[in-house]
């Protein structure tokens, strides 16, 4: 069991976090902290795809000293996606940013439920 | 190589450089560019559907000429040609028809970037319709979901900032899901291209090795992407961002995006994980159940709402459910009505929704069923267009809807056992909802005003009557059609994998 955990840790604390970063985006009424969240999330979903592609004592495929054997160094296609996905995640967080602040404009306030409820006062 | 199979790629190159460009044009300019755009991916694609239809082929382009594990390729065949080409007439003819609404509602000096948001949808879709890599897909995902919420949110009111805050927020669950999904996918077989997946996916299963993990992908692709294209649980979001934005956004929202991840669902069940596997899996059974509550559902959600625009959005969830149980048949005749009723979906209700807003604009502006009596009347193409879609989609005969009903029905008998019984029953209820919430407003569109009621006198505009006459064409050949339609799609899945 405990050497279950220990060899899994990171795939565990991912789905720890991605839990808490998914129920923040979807419960949590602040509209901020559902953007934290949500990076939350995907910060999970990067440390799983990176422990996966992380080889304890090899390095970066960038040929060093001469060193010509592919044992030596690691796949680069994990860390090429998870630096994909993170100019993704930056992208969506400037997006969510910007609507957040055109709906402080709006309404004065960063409380969803308060803004819903002030939204179906309005006439269309 | 004939130089028509450079298609895929000029497809996908144009929307991004007309994107770019539009961003720094006026906004004449920029309506011009997307509408002339839409108009040309129509014909390359449809000179390229020609050339694999004669040739009977498919075939794969690799982008830079990398060989295959490690370039990013592009795969064309009859089935994705001929979606193209119905997806870019669809985007052409609602933007044809939103334009007046559009100048009325986005802000003068935003209306570029409204076209380039469109410009980014359609070079998304057209990615994700050839892309053979799965994550060349996931990037194309995102893209289309950021375009489609700076869509809903163009239109400054309330009600759509909030709607396009709900949206992002299961959108982005939806892409995470997704992206695990992927995640696990590479890791279990090492490959990001779709052929070489599957075949370890085919190897994996034949040595019975990673079962579970297997029907977790297939679970978590199902779930993310069902999220994204809201079938029926979730699909909170949907209803005000495409009852509240402005027209050519819902006709766009409404026929393109949701469908452009239903189309790469199938090509994942389809060509990455391959039918047997999923099949095996259950998790078809899954999809086929979530299928059959959303077209009860959302029809008697429809039933329920008191605005035009609303009643249409929430017809959405209902048709996206037949789709969805379509699929859940699990059969080669499943996917084609799928994918068939897809279409002529696409094409219905983007119909609706440009007649809609012209209804509404007859009416002063306003979608209640009270002020849009004898709005048929007022705006006498607009009221035929609404009944041509409405009655397409309720399943006349002649008609797409009546077409793609009875190849459901026939995917379903041909499955047999309690899936064809379930099926028929959701289908004879769900029909009998949809009459009855369409003929209701049909016969308010034809019914004489309230005696006090007279509205602003009307301006129609000559490119939304254009468009109106265009989409009552393109609906009546989507049903007239049927039959080469049929032949085309089953023919492009014989290709497929």
């Amino acid at each position: 069991m405990w050497s279950v955990i220990v060899e899994h840790l990171e795939e565990i604390v991912a789905v720890l976090l991605f839990g808490i970063g998914f129920t923040t985006l979807l419960l949590h009424r602040n509209l901020i902290k559902k953007i934290i969240g949500f990076n939350i999330m995907d910060t999970a979903i990067y440390l799983f795809l990176t422990s996966a592609g992380y080889i304890e004592g090899r390095t970066a495929p960038i040929l060093k000293d001469g060193v010509k054997s592919a044992a030596a160094y690691v796949n680069p296609i994990p860390s090429g996606l998870v630096l994909t996905g993170i100019v993704v995640s930056v992208s969506v967080t400037a997006l969510m940013l910007a609507l957040t602040i055109r709906l402080y404009r709006r309404y004065r306030t960063l409380d969803f439920d308060r803004i819903t409820l002030m939204m179906k006062g309005e006439d269309d | 190589m004939a130089f028509v199979q450079n298609v895929p790629f000029f497809s996908i190159m144009l929307c991004m450089v007309c994107a770019i460009s539009s961003a720094m044009l006026g906004r004449r300019a920029a309506r011009a560019a997307t509408l002339a755009l839409s108009a040309v991916l129509c014909l390359i694609n449809l000179w390229l559907l020609v050339f694999l239809k004669q040739s009977d082929m498919s075939y794969t382009y690799s982008m830079g000429h990398f060989p295959a594990p490690w370039g990013n390729e592009l795969r064309a065949g009859p089935l994705e040609a001929l979606l193209a080409v119905c997806f870019s007439v669809v985007v052409f003819m609602s933007l044809l028809g939103g334009l007046h609404k559009l100048s009325e509602q986005v802000d003068d000096r935003k209306q570029n970037l409204f076209c380039v948001m469109l410009d980014l949808v359609l070079a998304a879709m057209m990615a994700m319709l050839y892309t053979n890599d799965l994550f060349t897909a996931y990037v194309f995902i995102e893209i289309m979901t950021l375009a489609a919420c700076a869509l809903i949110m163009a239109r400054q009111n309330g009600r759509a900032l909030v709607s396009a805050m709900r949206y992002m927020m299961m959108s982005l669950l939806g892409s995470g899901l997704t992206l695990i999904a992927i995640n696990l996918t590479y890791q279990l077989t090492g490959h990001l291209l779709m052929e070489n997946i599957h075949e370890s996916f085919v190897a994996l299963k034949a040595a019975g090795r990673y079962e579970t993990p297997i029907t977790v992908i297939t679970g978590l692709f199902f779930v993310g992407l069902g999220i994204k294209s809201a079938l029926f649980p979730f699909h909170t979001w949907l209803p005000d961002s495409y009852g509240y934005s402005t027209p050519a956004a819902s006709a766009v929202l409404s026929s393109v995006v949701s469908k452009a991840y239903i189309i790469l669902l199938i090509k994942i069940f389809y060509r990455v994980i391959g039918l047997d596997i999923v099949v095996s899996s259950r998790a078809l059974n899954l999809t086929f159940a979530f299928g059959v509550i959303a077209m009860i559902m959302g029809s008697l959600n429809a039933i329920a709402s008191h605005d035009l625009r609303r009643m249409v959005a929430f017809s959405s969830v209902a048709q996206i459910g037949y789709i969805y149980a379509a699929l859940g048949l699990g059969t080669l005749a499943g996917f084609v009505a799928a994918i068939y009723h897809l279409m002529m979906h696409a094409v219905n209700k983007s119909a609706l929704f440009i007649a809609s807003s012209g209804l509404a604009d007859a009416s002063g502006d306003s979608k209640r069923f009270s002020d849009l009596r004898g709005a048929g009347f007022r705006y006498p193409v607009a009221g035929a267009c609404f009944c041509f879609g409405a009655l397409s989609l309720v399943g006349v005969p002649i008609l797409g809807g009546f077409v793609s009903k009875l190849y459901i029905s026939e995917a379903a008998i041909g499955h047999g056992g309690i899936k064809m019984w379930v099926m028929l029953g959701a289908l004879a209820l769900s029909t009998l909802l949809n009459a009855l919430y369409f003929m209701k407003t049909v016969i308010t569109l034809y019914r004489p005003p309230r005696g006090d009621f007279s509205p602003p006198p009307l301006r129609r505009g000559r490119a939304r009557g254009l468009a109106l006459w265009g989409f009552m064409l393109l609906s009546a050949l989507v049903g007239l059609m049927a039959q080469p339609i049929i032949n085309a799609l089953a023919q492009g899945l014989r290709l497929f994998s």
